[in-house]
């Protein structure tokens, strides 16, 4: 894998890394976790956040800017830090109130939404929105639907939804504009738990149809 | 299961009247930002930090974050608080006492913090901190995602941790007064180049004010549009604290504690932390200019 294209500073003590697409922003993210972590974290140690997104990672509350920076433009992550652990297993009632709405855009029928929805690998790009909001890649850019016109001012927690090229699930009840397309009973967020979100970037997910 | 904290139930403090918006704050949070956890903690940090120290805590102890009016709480035991930030009369059982200095309160005595006479947001610290149970690693309230003890409400009772051990405490620390002017320098990016050069430069001019919108989560202002050069939307991407975003109404935004970790919108230029403090005490409508750094 080539190095990033490019770094940009942001303020004192933040860097932003700007990345061809979401597996390199998943392998970067991956590899300087990873790095973080282990023995030799040399200039890493001294990072307080690293949060990937669409197609960047920043890097805030760096202390030596220069340091992190040379670091980054010699980084060569491969896929194989991309994601981290055993896949979490969503079960899923899919009787969300825009299931109907989602197999007429993709054109099927509601049986063959579930199947498209249950079949790929995905992983978790980046958290955003709320805590433990993950929006999770791995659906085939052609099943991408857009938002709806006019968002709904609660979504219950647990929903499992659509926007965009992602999927998410929303961890609590809060105003959203996601196709919904069922529902989980798992507990996506509790600051109580280690960890506290389930769906955390580099996490793998599968989709479950269980019934109601 | 997290134990409860070691603390004594006869020296909380109860909330008598809360006032407009009171929040724990401390530090706030750090290393959960691509969980989507916002940082939280105090918007005036100085501002905190001076207040434990004049109580004799450590900088990670939490106190009380007032919003314009104050807050009355009455001691179940004997504490020691100092009331920082935003100058405010500090009266015990309606007697008048130092803002800005150790205060000894007897048990049962009503401590209260007046209406702020300049500035916005007062920090009221007390000797062993506000001992609410830490949440990912913070006590603060983070108004964003809800997360942390929720603004006080008449009736909440707040424990108190053990007193710090007695040592060197100043008597009084510097307080800067709540600016007349607020000025904010600005370095440039990471999305400088989404906007006119005219504009970046029309930034540095007056003629911006803080908006009555303004909030924890962003010092909104009002003031010429900024343009941009370029159209299309931004991919989410990762936010800081002091980031100036311009929304879609080109009036910008300058992120605070409970700013959101990603967003869609390109953000101009950041604020040095250091100024964030002058920017968490002026009041909507107090002029604001931001000073664009040439560097780098």
């Amino acid at each position: 894998m080539t190095a990033p294209a490019t770094v940009r500073r942001v303020g004192e003590r933040s860097l932003l890394v700007e990345l061809a697409d979401e597996a390199a922003v998943a392998a970067l993210y991956g590899w300087l976790r990873e790095r973080q972590a282990g023995e030799a974290p040399g200039a890493l140690d001294a990072v307080e956040e690293i949060v990937p997104a669409a197609r960047t990672v920043l890097l805030d509350g760096v202390a030596d800017i220069d340091a992190v920076t040379a670091l980054l433009r010699t980084a060569r992550p491969t896929a194989a830090a991309a994601t981290s652990g055993p896949p979490v297993e969503v079960p899923t009632v899919y009787d969300g109130a825009d299931l109907a709405e989602v197999a007429t855009l993709w054109g099927v029928s509601e049986e063959a939404a579930v199947r498209i929805h249950t079949s790929p690998a995905y992983v978790v790009a980046f958290c955003g929105f709320a805590p433990g909001f993950g929006y999770l890649t791995g659906l085939p850019p052609r099943y991408g639907v857009p938002r709806r016109a006019t968002p709904r001012s609660a979504v219950p927690a647990g929903s499992v939804a659509l926007a965009g090229p992602y999927t998410g699930v929303y961890p609590r009840s809060s105003p959203g504009g996601w196709q919904l397309l069922g529902r989980t009973a798992l507990t996506l967020w509790d600051t109580g738990r280690e960890p506290a979100a389930l769906l955390a970037p580099g996490v793998r997910v599968r989709f479950t149809a269980v019934r109601a | 299961m997290t134990r409860a904290p070691a603390t004594d139930p006869a020296n909380g403090l109860l909330v008598v009247r809360p006032g407009p918006l009171t929040t724990v704050q401390d530090l706030g949070r750090r290393g959960v930002a691509h969980l989507g956890v916002p940082r939280a903690g105090a918007l005036d940090e100085p501002a905190l930090r001076a207040a434990n120290r004049l109580v004799g805590n450590g900088p990670e102890a939490a106190g009380l974050e007032t919003t314009l009016g104050g807050v009355a709480l009455r001691a179940l035991g004997p504490v020691v608080v100092a009331v920082t930030g935003a100058p405010s009369p500090v009266r015990v059982d309606g007697r008048a006492a130092a803002w800005g200095a150790p205060v000894a309160v007897p048990a049962g005595a009503l401590v209260e913090v007046g209406p702020a006479t300049a500035g916005v947001r007062g920090y009221l610290a007390v000797a062993g901190g506000v001992a609410v149970p830490a949440v990912l690693g913070s006590r603060s309230a983070d108004l964003l995602s809800g997360l942390g003890p929720a603004p006080l409400a008449a009736g909440d009772r707040l424990p108190v941790g053990p007193p710090p051990t007695p040592g060197a405490r100043p008597d009084l620390v510097p307080l800067p007064a709540p600016p007349a002017e607020l000025v904010l320098r600005l370095r440039l990016g990471p999305r400088a180049d989404w906007f006119a050069p005219a504009a970046v430069t029309r930034l540095g001019c007056d003629g911006y004010r803080v908006a009555a919108a303004s909030n924890r989560i962003g010092l909104r202002t009002e003031g010429p549009a900024v343009a941009r050069v370029r159209t299309g939307e931004l991919p989410s991407e990762g936010m800081v604290l002091g980031a100036v975003q311009i929304p879609p109404d080109g009036q910008p935004v300058v992120f605070l504690a409970d700013h959101p970790t990603t967003g869609g919108y390109p953000v101009i230029g950041v604020v040095p932390t250091a100024d964030l403090a002058a920017a968490a005490q002026a009041r909507p409508g107090t002029p604001l200019r931001f000073a664009p750094l040439r560097e780098r």
